[in-house]
């Protein structure tokens, strides 16, 4: 299998914030709706597609949301304030460009800061560059949402795009379902919504499907940059199997089971530790009665930011890797 | 309206019993329908046109304090419950337990403090409660330990239209959701009064658990920081402006093609709304929109300067819009698509 760059750039591309994931809901059941048995969405707008089968309930789930902003004030002059959507840090946004969910855009601007003053969410601000109030009345409201405007970018081996959190667990599970080898398997796919605030959408979709073993595919980060993260996961190394972040304790069967997977089938993998974050499968193995359960990671630098860094073989690698937990 | 009544009922979560006992007393002067499930979630049913089921709940605990301790002397020691502010606590009356024994809160006097503990704000474990006994035995024939406490503070009508209480989180909801089922609308509905929200929305968890609704509306008091020295978007809500419309806080982002029909609607009845310019602060939405497969979640709120104090202060205007708002909103919705 090729890494499929137009799609994991459509994805990437497409607004989704926290919360107003409805233009990805489109494009994710329009790009599998033919290979399924079922889509349900559920009432927070959670994609549930199933490939149906007699046998184990597996879920996977990648969350469609991304980090943004929410607009909390508007004013005449076109200034607009704003809370963070998901882990955003203040210090990281002044001068970013943002795009909102009708196409406009606007840049972060920030109050005077005196020397040795923190950047406070509250000190900062959109402008919308526009002198009329008309403009500004029209187009932009209180509980509006905007992301990074960052443009798709790739290399001969990796790509710098917004969102690879959680755009790349998308894509790899929209691969892994059209080529989903045969096998008894009850297999769900969940494309969650919320998990960036939460998560929320995984833990009520999980809920509802009640699986007998849960894997989330999600980014983790990276200790092979100098941004200070002391951690084994490097970039190009493989899928990444989760053994633990603050969420999640990998349910030894499962690290025991994608272990195994990966060795058997020559899929190149690495074990990840994670200091900090969690994800879906968080939620989902506390539902109900308890849902033993993993996370395939996909390792990612400079999470949370306007660029993110991913490398298209360590994708390649988790789609074979989902593939074969579907079929076993 | 029934704000005074609930208002000057002592709450504190985990310990609505007074609060409970007069709205079931409501409810059965109303005629509705109600049961009172395990952790003490009052659950009325008024019974109409139905569409979808829908859930409004308002939360009857308010934050207060526990007797943690009794010195040898008979003064109470006492630790917060739920989010008390520290900084208001100092030379406030409060009533104590079952009997509300009167008390108050003291601490050292400024002649004797430093000049570094006068500008500050005194820490929870340097106050007490002094109820006018000389001894630990006195004391202990009054209070014991676990007893909570309440501020002493009734309710006043005063200036333009506006009210000073305590507990207007959440006896205001209390109150709208009573206003609401007396007037027997053909309208179907459940009304939950919850407990515990001020510790973390258990009882409406559990009561979502029970009742799977489909769209729920949390009625709430909530912050307004309309006051001297802060700039108008860092206000949160303006008192007088009418019903506070939630976009995200702390525990839901709000379902927003929901919260533009509510914003339809109040536009469509003329009814005053505004939204909260902040993100910060959760409700009973949280716990309610996440349990079992899920539901649609709004949270319409009066806006209370002052909250979590003796002094809340908010408009009866704004009482009044909330209500019709959550009125049309619920009508609306059980009419169908």
């Amino acid at each position: 299998m090729n890494f499929n760059s137009e799609l994991m750039k459509k994805l990437s591309d497409c607004f989704s914030p926290s919360g107003r994931e409805k233009n990805m809901r489109e494009m994710i059941i329009n790009e599998i709706k033919t290979y399924t048995d079922e889509i349900k969405v559920d009432a927070l707008g959670n994609v549930i597609a199933r490939k149906k089968g007699n046998g184990k309930k597996i879920l996977f789930s990648a969350h469609m949301d991304q980090i943004g902003l929410i607009i909390t004030h508007v004013d005449d002059k076109g200034i607009l304030r704003f809370s963070n959507v998901g882990g955003i840090d203040p210090k990281n946004l002044a001068g970013l460009r943002m795009v909102f969910g009708n196409g406009l855009e606007g840049v972060v601007c920030s109050e005077e800061i005196k020397d040795g003053e923190k950047i406070a969410m509250s000190s900062l601000f959109i402008d919308v560059a526009s002198t009329s109030k008309e403009f500004v009345r029209n187009n932009f409201k209180a509980g509006d949402m905007c992301i990074f405007k960052t443009e798709y970018y790739e290399t001969e081996n990796c790509v710098i795009c917004r969102a690879a959190d959680d755009r790349t667990g998308c894509y790899i599970l929209i691969e892994a379902l059209k080529n989903q080898p045969a096998t008894d398997n009850d297999v769900y796919y969940v494309f969650s919504v919320q998990e960036e605030v939460g998560p929320i959408g995984a833990k009520t979709a999980g809920y509802r499907i009640n699986p007998d073993l849960a894997i989330a595919l999600d980014v983790t980060a990276t200790g092979d940059s100098e941004d200070g993260i002391k951690m084994d996961v490097k970039l190009g190394e493989g899928a990444a199997v989760k053994l633990m972040d603050k969420s999640l304790i990998t349910h030894p069967q499962i690290k025991d089971l994608l272990t195994q997977l990966a060795v058997e089938n020559n899929i190149k993998y690495q074990y990840e530790v994670l200091e900090f974050g969690g994800t879906d499968a968080g939620a989902i193995h506390l539902l109900r009665e308890g849902v033993p359960s993993g996370v395939i990671s996909i390792p990612t630098r400079n999470l949370h930011s306007s660029g993110e860094i991913f490398s298209k073989s360590d994708v390649l690698e988790c789609i074979k890797l989902v593939q074969e937990v579907a079929a076993k | 309206m029934f704000l005074k009544e609930l208002t000057e009922l002592s709450g504190v979560s985990g310990y609505e019993y007074e609060v409970r006992n007069y709205i079931k007393s409501k409810l059965d002067e109303i005629g509705c329908e109600y049961k009172v499930d395990k952790l003490g979630n009052v659950i009325a049913h008024n019974k109409g046109k139905k569409n979808k089921k829908i859930m409004l709940a308002a939360h009857m605990d308010e934050v207060g304090l526990i007797v943690s301790h009794i010195d040898s002397n008979g003064f109470i020691k006492f630790q917060p419950v739920g989010g008390v502010d520290q900084r208001i606590l100092n030379s406030k009356s409060v009533l104590i337990g079952e009997n509300k024994i009167p008390g108050v809160i003291g601490s050292k006097a400024i002649h004797l403090m430093s000049a570094k503990e006068r500008g500050k704000s005194i820490p929870i474990d340097k106050l007490y409660i002094d109820i006018g006994t000389y001894s630990k035995k006195e004391t202990e024939e009054l209070v014991s330990i676990g007893d909570y406490v309440v501020f002493k503070s009734s309710y006043v009508e005063f200036g333009e239209g506006l009210i000073k209480a305590k507990a207007l989180d959440d006896r205001a909801g209390c109150s709208v959701l009573l206003d609401l089922l007396s007037m027997k609308l053909d309208v179907d509905f459940y009304g939950v009064f919850t407990v515990m929200e001020e510790v973390g929305s258990r009882g409406a968890q559990v009561a979502a658990y029970g009742l799977e609704p489909d769209y729920a509306i949390v009625l709430e008091g909530t912050v307004c920081v309309h006051m001297p020295g802060v700039k108008e978007n860092s206000m949160v809500t303006l008192i007088g402006r009418g019903a506070a419309l939630s976009l995200m806080d702390s525990s839901t982002v709000y379902d927003i093609d929901e919260v533009r029909k509510v914003e339809n609607i109040a536009e469509k009845y003329g009814i005053s709304y505004q939204f909260r310019t902040s993100t910060s602060g959760g409700n009973d939405a949280g716990a309610i929109h996440k349990t079992k497969e899920g539901s649609k979640a709004v949270a319409i709120s009066l806006p209370c300067r002052y909250i979590h104090s003796p002094v809340s202060v908010a408009s009866k205007n704004d009482y009044d819009n909330v209500v019709r708002l959550i009125k049309a909103v619920i009508s609306e919705n059980q009419k169908g698509e």
